[in-house]
């Protein structure tokens, strides 16, 4: 009796009550008996030999814990993909803020003060800060050759096409820069360790197996020794997805020595300085087209900086090197691409993971392919959107109905969008504020790429107690995002009975099965489809038993359960992920279907140049997307708005700035996240389609919102000014040294 | 928290002449706490050097906004959102309004202090600027008596100030500018709120018949200290605004100030939209008669 009373309904969240009473404990609420607190002491340098460690005088050492990489009990690496980056540097730091020693100490203000007299000593050796130097290797600072990673994608064949006739050929060279994260909880853990009992880890984190890996290895411990539970967890966004394996590492490692609980809770000074942030990138297109506008060849070449070890690069790179050709049909396409190394605190995942860069880079140029062929940038896009039956780079067929057309007209009805292009472009000329109107259309594929689900093959857990409440047992996080009232909404609906009844488990490892890290828009998408699969066997299992008709109330599914587990002694249902018939991705050639399935969008930016002070301003915005089925409409609306804000905020306000490989401006007053007041109203509308792999039709949606607001914005800017400007954040100094080229030097 | 709390003292004196005894018996000891927005930011950062300081929020004698003999005083402690509320400061001081609004957020409001703010001599402050264009004077207050500092000649460094170390700053007094005279104040900060200035723009100016009479302008983080311009002040004084007027005001602003490349902008941008909120300012008044 598969409902849909829940699903598509704004159904109160969660854990909303707690959060909005203030009753909700997050990490740093924690305390526990005889509880120590640590810290980081870090690199002063961005490269070079570590040569000694004083520890200055008037600070009361004995009663400190002080552990360094010869403490560690198992490896000294992170494990994730390469094992390249050590827990504690030894004899060799690779960038600034790279961690040498931690201390912990009962006194948390005694314990700064220690920290401040500790002097790490570093003989500095050269080395290479910018993506361009690391290309160039005019220092080689990692491996052969300061590449992590490389891909090659390849479609048709484009070396044949650039001399042909009748077709003209466009080049340009996009760039961004990173992005902190900016979640508003900053990292934070408590663990307790010891020999005997092993390792409990409890803090803010996305992905508690990621954890559960790393320590493993870092305590050379089985297993079932190691235990991590999800506290409340105050934002994500991707930085919280690899960084809390090292801190939670950290935090065991001085609770091992000292024998008592450690709490570790960055500032937003450390966490800005020290963790993950966007990469930075660079890419270059060689677009080949007729001169009616139809797509013969895409070359591009996509370079992310990776920071000072692996980390997730190689993956990042990869969402962006599949998303970087974008939703067009084109025959002709040839994707290089690498994540090089710098001695930058390593980059790692944020929200879009390398899509939100190649995307920028290509709605960007084909804005100038339009020009080049004297088309409106709509009407370009619209002759080369893909269609059903139509490949991606990839090779993957589209298989389900996509109409990127619809999507397209939607905006532009809802922004006037034909109207307001001439009306600014007449009035522009003379006028001290000047207005553009432009747009990006994009796709964001869900999921692990290619055969990652498989080989994650996730498991989630369903459970019905003997008071007929149904728990969800998975280890997808709820960051913020939703997941606790999603997976709720998909069990109830699957079950067919209240949304009140069932309740998700916080994840647990002592608890909950692996059902993957919560990244990759896949939580809901992915393990949704998990929890509907568990849920349902617990229906079948019941109706097996003859305890449940074909028609029940909550009331009759609860009576059910309880006879079930009164006669069996419990009822737990597991479902592990099965990659859906016909799907197929090559590895090696980096071919095939990417995604099981792709979100689709077309935002609409009106900005605002302002010509006395050049800043440029998003007025309006308008984001129109085929999610599938939306299961929350106010969660889904609010998805969207943050990343649309997150998005604007990488366009045109969050600049890092570096110094010798340093954050130098790591606090909120220099680095600057736009306002409430700084942002347009955002206006949300879905188109739904439901996907069949997905629970009640549903797609992935979390970081689609980032890939659209960046190119949609500078397109607009080149509309007002007729500037082609190709590098975000798009500061009022750029604006001005372009709009201003007299004033350079002034 | 970075700082180690328990090496920092604070007492709270009971009345104004228990806090000037204490500057008097150790000028430099202690150091004066009123709303601690900029202190709290050091603190918090572990950067907060100096380790005793007084509390004053409560000494009644440093609050109040009130006129006398055709000036206002505006007691130190006044906070930005006692400014933002004074119907008097409004009717006649327009400016320092529009800069207590563009000042932090509304926290940040309640507990900045006007004299709190020309203490801690930010070349980047939003007040400031106005305060200069409206011809201020500091009162300053210490256990051997008051003297009045013209505010223009207050600063004389980054960062540093005339204040003598067993001074306190009790108010600043503001003579009333002339019926008619033109405001015009204009913050360009990273960000539409919660921002520091990259550049700070205050200007006031009086008609005589159809030419300039006295122009005033200040602008905030384009140099050291919040700027004054008494050179294109004169560039501008008599004369009937035109586009040649306007080049070279803008040409003597551009020579008068000396900002620099930092974390949040740089000199060049500092020095083009320096002088494009004056063309704007001047721009302005042409239109309306002046």
């Amino acid at each position: 009796m598969t409902s849909d009373k829940n699903i598509g309904r704004p159904v109160p969240r969660k854990e909303g009550r707690a959060k909005v009473t203030g009753a909700a404990a997050y990490v740093d609420d924690l305390r526990l008996p005889d509880m120590l607190y640590g810290v980081t002491v870090r690199s002063p340098a961005p490269r070079g030999r570590i040569t000694g460690v004083t520890f200055g005088e008037g600070i009361p050492w004995d009663e400190f814990t002080v552990v360094a990489a010869r403490d560690i009990p198992g490896a000294n690496y992170v494990a994730l993909i390469l094992n390249d980056q050590p827990y504690l540097a030894e004899t060799f730091v690779n960038h600034a803020e790279e961690p040498v020693l931690l201390l912990a100490h009962p006194d948390k203000y005694l314990l700064e003060e220690a920290r401040r007299a500790v002097r790490i000593e570093v003989e500095p050796v050269p080395g290479v800060f910018r993506l361009e130097d690391s290309l160039a290797r005019t220092e080689v600072v990692w491996g052969e050759d300061n590449v992590f990673k490389t891909f090659l994608v390849e479609k048709g064949n484009v070396d044949g096409v650039w001399d042909s006739a009748g077709v003209v050929v466009v080049e340009g060279e996009y760039t961004t820069g990173a992005q902190e994260q900016l979640y508003i909880e900053t990292n934070g853990v408590i663990a307790e360790a010891s020999a005997a009992t092993g390792v409990v880890v409890r803090g803010s984190m996305q992905c508690p197996y990621y954890v559960h890996k790393a320590l493993v290895k870092l305590f050379d411990l089985p297993e079932d020794k190691i235990r991590v539970i999800q506290t409340e967890t105050g934002g994500g966004f991707g930085g919280k997805e690899e960084y809390p394996s090292l801190l939670a590492g950290h935090a065991a490692l001085l609770a091992w020595k000292s024998g008592r609980p450690v709490k570790m809770v960055y500032d937003r000074a450390e966490d800005m300085l020290a963790t993950t942030k966007r990469h930075p990138s660079r890419t270059r297109h060689r677009t080949a087209v007729t001169r009616d506008g139809r797509l013969v060849a895409m070359d591009i070449d996509f370079v992310v900086d990776g920071g000072a070890y692996a980390t997730l690069s190689s993956v990042v790179l990869s969402r962006g090197t599949i998303h970087a050709a974008g939703p067009y049909h084109c025959p002709n396409v040839r994707i290089r691409s690498r994540a090089v190394a710098t001695n930058v605190p390593p980059h790692g995942a944020f929200r879009g993971f390398g899509a939100p860069q190649s995307i920028f880079a290509l709605e960007r140029q084909l804005d100038r392919v339009a020009a080049a062929v004297g088309l409106e940038p709509d009407e370009l896009r619209r002759r080369n959107f893909i269609k059903k039956g139509e490949t991606t780079a990839t090779g993957q067929v589209i298989r389900e109905d996509v109409d990127l057309g619809a999507l397209l007209d939607r905006a532009f009805e809802l922004t006037d969008y034909h109207a307001k292009r001439e009306r600014f472009a007449r009035e522009n000329a003379g006028a001290r504020t000047k207005r553009g109107i432009g747009f990006a259309s994009f796709m964001h594929g869900a999921g692990f790429t290619g055969s990652g689900e498989k080989y994650l093959q996730s498991i989630v857990g369903c459970e019905a107690t003997a008071e007929g409440r149904i728990k969800v047992l998975a280890a997808s996080t709820e960051i913020g995002q939703g997941t606790k009232t999603v997976f709720a909404q998909i069990a109830s609906d699957a079950l067919g009975i209240d949304y009140e009844t069932v309740e998700v488990v916080q994840p647990d490892t002592a608890d909950v099965p692996n059902s993957g890290p919560t990244v990759a828009s896949r939580t809901c998408m992915i393990v949704g489809k998990l929890v509907e699969s568990a849920a349902l066997q617990i229906r079948e299992t019941l109706k097996g038993a003859g305890l449940l008709g074909d028609a029940y109330t909550t009331e009759e599914f609860a009576r059910a359960c309880a006879a079930y587990v009164e006669r069996h002694g419990a009822l737990k249902t597991f479902t592990q992920y099965t990659q859906p018939e016909g799907v197929e991705w090559d590895d090696e050639r980096y071919r095939g279907d990417a995604y099981g399935a792709y979100a689709w969008a077309v935002y609409v930016a009106e900005v605002s140049v302002d010509t006395l002070t050049y800043e440029a301003r998003v007025e309006d915005f308008v984001a129109v997307q085929e999610v599938g089925r939306v299961i929350h409409p106010v969660l889904a609306a609010g998805q969207i708005e943050g990343g649309v804000a997150q998005g604007i905020g990488w366009a045109l306000y969050e600049n890092v700035v570096w110094r010798d490989g340093r954050m130098a401006n790591g606090q909120m007053t220099n680095y600057i996240m736009p306002t409430s007041a700084d942002l347009p109203p955002i206006r949300v509308h879905f188109f739904e389609n439901p996907y069949e792999g997905g629970p009640g039709g549903a797609k992935g949606i979390g970081e689609l919102p980032m890939d659209g607001p960046a190119p949609a914005i500078l397109n607009a800017v080149e509309h007002a000014t007729g500037l082609r400007l190709d590098h975000v954040p798009l500061t009022p100094e750029a604006l001005m040294d372009a709009l201003e080229p007299e004033a350079v030097g002034a | 928290m970075r700082a180690y709390l328990p090496s920092y003292e604070l007492v709270v004196p009971r009345t104004l002449d228990e806090a000037l005894a204490l500057l008097r018996d150790g000028p430099g000891v202690w150091r004066p706490f009123a709303g601690g927005t900029d202190l709290m930011v050091l603190l918090e950062a572990g950067k907060l050097e100096h380790r005793k300081f007084f509390s004053i929020r409560h000494l009644s004698e440093l609050r109040g906004v009130g006129e006398s003999d055709g000036r206002v005083r505006i007691g130190a402690l006044t906070t930005y959102t006692g400014v933002r509320r004074s119907d008097l400061l409004a009717r006649h001081f327009p400016l320092l309004g529009l800069a207590a609004r563009e000042t932090g957020g509304i926290a940040i409001q309640n507990r900045g202090t006007v004299g709190g703010n020309i203490a801690n001599a930010s070349p980047a402050a939003d007040t400031p600027p106005a305060l200069l264009v409206y011809g201020a004077e500091v009162e300053l207050v210490s256990a051997s008596g008051a003297r009045r500092v013209p505010y223009s000649e207050f600063h004389t460094g980054y960062k540093r100030t005339v204040m003598r170390a067993d001074e306190l700053i009790a108010a600043v007094h503001l003579p009333r500018p002339g019926e008619g005279a033109r405001h015009y104040y204009r913050k360009v900060g990273t960000r539409r709120a919660q921002a520091i200035s990259k550049v700070c723009f205050a200007a006031l100016a009086e008609a005589v018949g159809d030419a300039l009479g006295e122009v005033r302008i200040a602008l905030g983080s384009v140099a050291p200290v919040v700027l004054r311009c008494p050179r294109t002040e004169a560039v501008l004084k008599g004369r009937r605004v035109d586009g040649e007027l306007l080049r070279a005001a803008s040409e003597e602003l551009a020579r008068e100030i000396t900002p620099i490349d930092d974390l949040r902008s740089t000199a060049r941008y500092r020095t083009r939209v320096a002088r494009n909120l004056l063309g704007e300012f001047l721009s302005g008044l042409s239109g309306r008669g002046v």
